[in-house]
């Protein structure tokens, strides 16, 4: 296992008003995406736990692009991966951030 | 919590939905309340000594939630995570959630979708099997119903099978198999004449949800649609019934008829041609309706022995 922590500057904040969501399923090329409103609305954090050593700069370029483009400020964000390619994590991440903006059923 | 997934629920197949996608579609919308989910992150203690990612919520979603307006108690398992397998986490869920509906005497539904024991952490798995059987049965003796929902990737094998006929229904799709030793299983134990582990076709005539049904292994046969799994956990949960020792004695009585009726036969197509069942061979390729149509008149059912 391989894990890594980023705190980034968000420049979008997160709408919405749910308190977390959860996508995905840790299985072979798939992860799992939790997303939990708790930081300043300037703020997203990422924690990534991995079965895939190595990869470190290309989930560091996958997050910063996310927060980046995304309205992730406030969110503080698990994955537990199990090899996912770098369009399955931000396809992961797009869905974790609009399920926690979506409105509440 | 719901899934991310963008499918309507009409079009979703419960066969490749993910575990949170079918309890969505199931239970009343905005129903389902979650106990000990993913941000409590209580995962499993074992899988990380073999350096295997863990999942937030072990791969059982446990909770409270409605169906048609009726309180339950419901349990998915994530087939896809470890192959749906039991483990101390994921077991202790299930067990919980059990002694919680013996003490509220509230119904529950359970989501199969395992491969039986996860071998990293065999010894917890094999005992959390054994405690939510008590559980089970616990709960069943005090009046509450447990039903079971078997249509996922991972079948319902190992000690997941054990644990469905201790059911008082199964509802099942025809992707749903029910075993105990899953078809690897049998072929490494006894050998490729024995069971050929390849042959696709005779894993589902032979654990499939269809002869499943046709023998009285599972209740109700259902399409691979939410709607339909919906409707007859309904059904099923009108049904009432409460377990006792005449349910037992008819349950003995009932698998030693079986054995005694079709124990010459050696393919799940023999066993429906002495059901009475005209065109056997044709089963496998019939529509559920026509399947239904087919079934009537010829099942074996339990109803009296569940």
């Amino acid at each position: 296992m391989e894990r890594m922590a980023y705190r980034l500057t968000a420049p979008h904040p997160a709408g919405g008003t749910r308190r977390q969501a959860i996508v995905g399923v840790v299985a072979s090329g798939n992860l799992e995406v939790l997303v939990e409103r708790a930081l300043p609305p300037d703020v997203c954090s990422v924690e990534v736990a991995t079965s895939v050593r190595g990869f470190g700069p290309v989930w560091e370029a996958v997050v910063a692009d996310f927060v980046a483009r995304r309205a992730a400020g406030g969110l503080r964000i698990a994955i537990n991966d199990s090899g996912a390619r770098p369009d399955t994590v931000t396809l992961r991440l797009a869905q974790a951030v609009r399920l926690i903006c979506a409105e509440e059923p | 919590m719901t899934a991310a997934g963008r499918i309507p629920a009409e079009r979703l197949s419960w066969y490749e939905a993910t575990a949170r996608q079918r309890l969505g579609a199931l239970v009343d919308p905005g129903t389902f309340v979650e106990i000990i989910g993913p941000e409590e992150r209580e995962t499993s203690p074992h899988l990380g000594i073999f350096d295997l990612p863990a999942q937030f919520d072990d791969g059982m979603i446990v909770g409270r939630a409605a169906i048609g307006g009726r309180a339950i108690l419901i349990a998915a398992q994530e087939g896809r995570f470890m192959g749906g397998a039991f483990g101390e986490v994921h077991g202790a869920k299930l067990t919980g959630l059990l002694r919680a509906a013996r003490m509220s005497r509230r119904d529950v539904v359970v989501l199969f979708d395992t491969g039986g024991v996860r071998l990293q952490e065999a010894n917890a798995g094999e005992l959390a099997i054994a405690e939510i059987i008590r559980a089970l049965v616990g709960a069943r003796s005090v009046g509450a119903q447990v039903i079971g929902l078997i249509g996922g990737r991972a079948g319902c094998y190992g000690g997941g099978g054990v644990i469905a006929g201790c059911c008082s229904t199964l509802i099942a799709s025809e992707h749903g198999r029910i075993g105990v030793s899953g078809p690897d299983v049998i072929e490494t134990n006894m050998g490729v004449e024995e069971f050929d582990a390849r042959d696709r076709a005779l894993i589902w005539r032979t654990m499939g949800g269809k002869h499943r049904y046709l023998i009285g292994g599972a209740d109700l046969f259902v399409d691979d649609r939410p709607a339909a799994f919906r409707e007859a956990t309904l059904a099923a949960l009108g049904r009432g019934g409460s377990l006792g020792l005449d349910t037992l004695v008819a349950e003995q009585a009932r698998l030693e008829r079986r054995l005694a009726r079709f124990s010459d036969e050696t393919d799940a197509i023999e066993v429906w041609a002495a059901l009475g069942i005209g065109n056997a061979e044709a089963i496998p390729e019939l529509a559920t309706r026509e399947f239904l149509l087919a079934a009537a008149g010829h099942r074996e059912s339990a109803d009296e022995a569940r």
